[in-house]
């Protein structure tokens, strides 16, 4: 067992790539790939599933640490490691790759092994940022993410797919420019590219101001993108349109988000308590200007994607805010997040395939036809609205309370209309999708209501939803577990971590009442 | 001269004998017969030579010929490098040659008497030696550029390549002649010495000048760079993959040698100078790369740019600038030669494929073809675990270490850049291909010598990319025997003079 413990890591690394070989080798014969890459994604999970099992709560610190050089000179190593703040995110990725394959099961048909292994090579790529501790090598795994990405958007786009893959690579690209700079010149100064060498080598102070300012702001840009945060998101509408269901599934939120708070906040707490209420006033601007487009969207993935860059600016807010509350509400509505749109994704991807548009003034009446489809995407969208019970409404409650108490009453006021606005859009989605009379379109094709493998993969999200949102407590304590920033003096807003648990129970009562 | 004198340039005698034999062979043989088996004989010349370049590392570092020579670490690198780039050129040259051509004797000799100039290029520490070198290099690359004489657009690209070309290496020859008259020697080792305690400075400076013109003219940097495109459009595609990297190799070599050998006290000079050059030739190469429809064009304008990433690395000093910018020739040349070897594969010797727009659906109708494109453009674009990556970190890395902070910003953006043109290309090869030509390509017959080249590139890329380690000790331990032996350099006005890059 103290082996796996050891190399469990660079298991869940080699898993995928190993996959995605494979899926290179063998012949491109019928559904062969689409197999093989739900296997490879299953063993994937089941081998994430490993780091929770074994998550020592008490030990402080990063766990299942690997450390070996890579590279001598400049020196360079292969440093992997899980702490709180990782762990879940690692699982979710595991999660979400089984439910993408099914997601492409039917709507790839052409072109199955290049989608497939590429689709485990970017597996690789996103569990290899949550895990890396070696900055060069998170850059490399965090660069290396565009690439399947943006050949698959090419390749698969609905309608101008190469167009959406030059727009999303290069506004993800181009940022990426002065981090690697940011990163070169830690390195002259400081000799190492070590997460936690580095961590304590900037809390010393030894590092000139002026510059060090720059380089948080060039990794916050970088990150900010990649979210994305306000004025940066030219790039989502589109991508979240054209990608295939299984990669825009993934392709915004979590890399920016975990990278903000391991990489921006854990290594230059000082700067960013000096930026945050830039962010913080640039985060709720996103959550309402994002809800009030949501509003307006004819195109349902436009519609997601607005209402994405909201919720998305909801968290950003609750890491801005400098709180641990907010902290844990924000990397438990990374969780939330993931799990909602990834059902969001696979449901409106399965009315696409059937109803061959994604206009949302064709549909109307869907629930008589479809009524598991209708069933399960209420349920979803009242996660993703907050409702007490469910998943949604715990991480939500987390980030606003902690922003009502510890950073100001104003800001949090003003997100809870962006909140109340997300109840508006989904909820009209729901009914205009439907309810109301029966379009024509809804009339004119067979109704096929979700087949075994997606009600296999939609009813566990379900019930997975119903237990995140009734008891938090099994994430929250390893999520709390997590290697801050050093503590910097002046931090007065900081409040304790076991608050979050007296915070919680008061909300399960509130929410039982 | 004693006997062992000829060990130090071994490998230079052997592609020689290799020139030779295949020209003798060629003229003997009756017209019609086919000369496929001379490529096969140049390439086993160029193989043994390498074995002779590598088993020179068993020699200690010294010179020969009255100190025209010298063998060390950073000279074996080179000639590795010059002879693994003219080994996969003569592979792919096998099998895409027109079959009839009887003037393909003529080639592999031609393709071998460049690599004897570029190899010695690299190991002579003596002007005049070192023009020589670079005479027969150019000569035989000139002739090769214009090789398809029937198409108009070879003799153009040969034309211009000679007069531009003989115009740089007259500017190479006044800065020699400059030295000399500020010195009285052509020895790199006795200039070192002689040419910061020489009075004149503004001759000294001038020469100086007028050699970077020549060297530069000779690598393709910016401003002057204008022969790039034209050349590479012009001349058949397999020699695109031997003239974009291993003359650039040997350039860049001849230029370390000049600024850190000959000419390091005037480092606040020269410093600038490449500063402006190197951001000029990036921010030129990418803008103009942006706008083209030709894909040979295309990836012309792309190689200024890498020789002005590759210049960024020479602002990094002492050794890491030297191992930096070897490094990035390694890199380049690996992924360059492998993305002319798909393209030449896909467009043909007579290049029917030519614009991006021909690439459209190539993954559906050559998949892997295809899937090497993509691989190649990711490299280029500098994508990690791919050699591209290395290249550049190590260069922007020297360049940050050098202070250069600017440099190394404006480089990276410059990258961005570059990917919008890179991934163009690399889009339209996945798009779904119109109904009518959804067939697949008719290939040139892929031998076993093609699937060797592109191995070897596709090999080199990968490993460059994943496991740098033993390239970066090579060129370190080159990097640090490019030195003048037994001089004074006086280190601390060297340090000095480094800390004023702008």
């Amino acid at each position: 067992m103290s082996f796996l413990n050891e190399s469990i890591l660079t298991l869940i690394l080699l898993a995928p790539l190993a996959g995605a070989v494979l899926v290179a080798l063998l012949p491109d014969r019928g559904k062969l790939p689409a197999w093989v890459a739900l296997l490879t994604t299953l063993v994937t999970f089941v081998l994430t599933l490993h780091l929770p099992a074994h998550f020592v709560l008490a030990q402080h610190g990063f766990q299942f640490e690997i450390n070996t050089l890579w590279i001598e000179n400049p020196a360079i190593y292969y440093h992997v490691g899980v702490d709180g703040l990782s762990l879940w995110l690692v699982v979710l990725v595991g999660l979400l790759a089984p439910i993408g394959i099914v997601a492409s099961w039917n709507a790839i048909e052409r072109r199955r092994k290049i989608f497939y292994s590429l689709f485990l090579v970017q597996q690789t790529a996103m569990l290899g940022v949550f895990l890396s501790l070696d900055l060069i090598l998170y850059y490399g795994f965090w660069e290396l993410s565009l690439v399947p990405m943006a050949v698959l958007i090419a390749m698969f786009g609905r309608k101008d797919g190469a167009r959406a893959a030059l727009k999303f690579f290069l506004f993800t690209f181009i940022p990426s420019a002065p981090l690697l700079v940011a990163i070169l010149w830690l390195y002259a100064r400081t000799g190492t590219f070590d997460f936690s060498e580095l961590q304590m080598l900037i809390a010393s102070g030894g590092l000139p101001a002026g510059p060090l300012c720059w380089v948080a702001v060039a990794f916050l840009f970088a990150f900010a993108v990649k979210v994305p945060v306000f004025p940066l998101h030219g790039w989502l509408a589109d991508t979240y349109s054209e990608a295939p269901v299984a990669l825009a599934m993934v392709v915004a939120g979590k890399l920016g988000l975990y990278s903000m708070l391991r990489f921006h906040i854990g290594l230059f707490p000082v700067q960013a308590r000096a930026l945050a209420p830039w962010l913080i006033a640039l985060a709720v601007i996103g959550l309402l200007y994002g809800a009030c487009l949501a509003l307006v969207q004819r195109d349902f993935w436009r519609l997601l994607a607005f209402a994405s860059l909201s919720h998305l600016s909801l968290i950003v807010l609750g890491i801005y805010g400098l709180t641990f509350t907010g902290w844990d509400g924000a990397i438990y509505q990374i969780l939330n997040h993931g799990v909602v749109d990834g059902a969001l994704f696979l449901l409106l991807g399965i009315l696409e395939v059937r109803y061959a548009t994604s206009q949302i003034a064709s549909y109307g009446g869907l629930a008589a036809r479809l009524p598991q489809t209708a069933t399960l995407f209420v349920i979803t969208s009242l996660a993703m609205i907050g409702l007490p019970m469910l998943n949604g409404f715990v991480g939500e409650f987390l980030i606003l309370s902690s922003t009502f108490t510890g950073v100001s009453r104003g800001w949090a006021a003003t997100a809870t209309i962006g909140v109340i606005l997300g109840a508006a859009y989904m909820l009209w989605l729901v009914q205009r999708i439907f309810y109301g009379p029966q379009s024509d379109l809804a009339t004119s094709r067979p109704a096929r209501d979700l087949h075994a493998a997606e009600l296999a993969v939609l009813w566990p999200l379900a019930v997975l939803m119903l237990v995140m949102g009734l008891a938090p407590s099994i994430w929250i304590p390893a999520i709390e577990n997590r290697t801050g920033p050093p503590t910097v003096k002046g931090t007065a807003a900081l409040s304790s971590p076991a608050l979050t648990v007296a915070v919680l129970k008061e909300a399960a009562n509130e929410s039982r009442r | 001269m004693n006997p062992g004198d000829s060990l130090r340039i071994l490998p230079e005698i052997v592609l020689t004998l290799t020139g030779v034999l295949i020209m003798l062979v060629d003229a003997s043989l009756p017209p019609r017969a086919p000369r496929r088996t001379l490529g096969w004989v140049a390439a086993l010349g160029v193989t043994l030579s390498l074995w002779a370049s590598l088993w020179q590392l068993s020699l200690p570092v010294g010179t020969a010929f009255y100190s025209t020579v010298e063998t060390s670490p950073f000279t074996v690198f080179f000639h590795v490098l010059i002879c693994g780039i003219v080994l996969v050129v003569l592979l792919l040259s096998l099998d895409t040659l027109p079959e009839d051509s009887h003037h393909q004797g003529e080639y592999y000799a031609l393709i071998v008497f460049g690599a004897v100039g570029m190899c010695l290029l690299t190991s002579a520490i003596e002007l005049l030696v070192i023009f020589i070198a670079l005479e027969i290099s150019s000569i035989s690359t000139y002739i090769l550029a214009g090789y398809r004489k029937g198409s108009g657009r070879g003799p153009e690209a040969a034309l211009k390549y000679f007069l531009l070309g003989s115009f740089a290496t007259g500017f190479l020859l006044y800065g020699i002649a400059m030295a000399f008259g500020a010195s009285g020697t052509t020895q790199i080792y006795e200039l070192a010495q002689l040419l910061p305690a020489s009075p004149n400075h503004l001759l000294v400076t001038a020469a100086m000048a007028l050699m970077l013109v020549g060297i530069l003219f000779k690598v393709s940097a910016a401003p002057f760079h204008v022969w790039t495109p034209d050349v590479y459009e012009g001349a058949p595609s397999p020699v695109v993959a031997l003239m974009s990297t291993a003359p650039k190799a040997a350039a860049f070599a001849l230029l370390l040698r000049i600024i850190y050998e000959v000419f390091p006290t005037l480092r606040q000079e020269w410093a600038p100078l490449l500063w402006c050059v190197a951001v000029l030739s990036m921010t030129v190469g990418n803008l103009a790369a942006l706008r083209q429809q030709n894909v040979k064009r295309m990836l012309g304008y792309s190689s200024i740019a890498h020789a002005g990433y590759l210049l960024a690395a020479l602002a990094g000093l002492g050794a890491s600038g030297i191992a930096a910018a070897s490094f990035y020739t390694a890199a380049y040349a690996a992924m360059n030669v492998g993305i002319f070897a798909v393209i030449t594969l896909v467009s043909g010797y007579d290049d029917e494929r030519t614009l991006i727009a021909d690439y459209r659906g190539l993954i559906y109708r050559a998949p892997v073809l295809g899937i090497l494109l993509i691989f190649f453009l990711t490299s280029l674009v500098g994508i990690p675990f791919t050699a591209g990556f290395f290249g550049k970190f190590y260069a922007f890395a020297a360049a940050m270490g050098g202070n250069a902070n600017w440099l190394a910003l404006i480089g990276l953006l410059n990258s961005g850049l570059a990917a919008a043109y890179y991934l163009r290309l690399a889009f339209v090869s996945v798009q779904a291909p119109p109904e009518e030509t959804r067939q697949r390509l008719a290939l040139p017959r892929v031998g076993v010598a093609v699937a060797a080249a592109l191995l070897f590139t596709v090999g080199a890329t990968f490993l460059l990319g994943v496991v740098p380690t033993r390239a970066l000790q090579a060129v370190e331990t080159g990097a640090h025997t490019l030195q003048v032996p037994s001089a004074e350099p006086a280190p601390a006005a060297v340090s000095a003079a480094t800390q004023q890059v702008p």
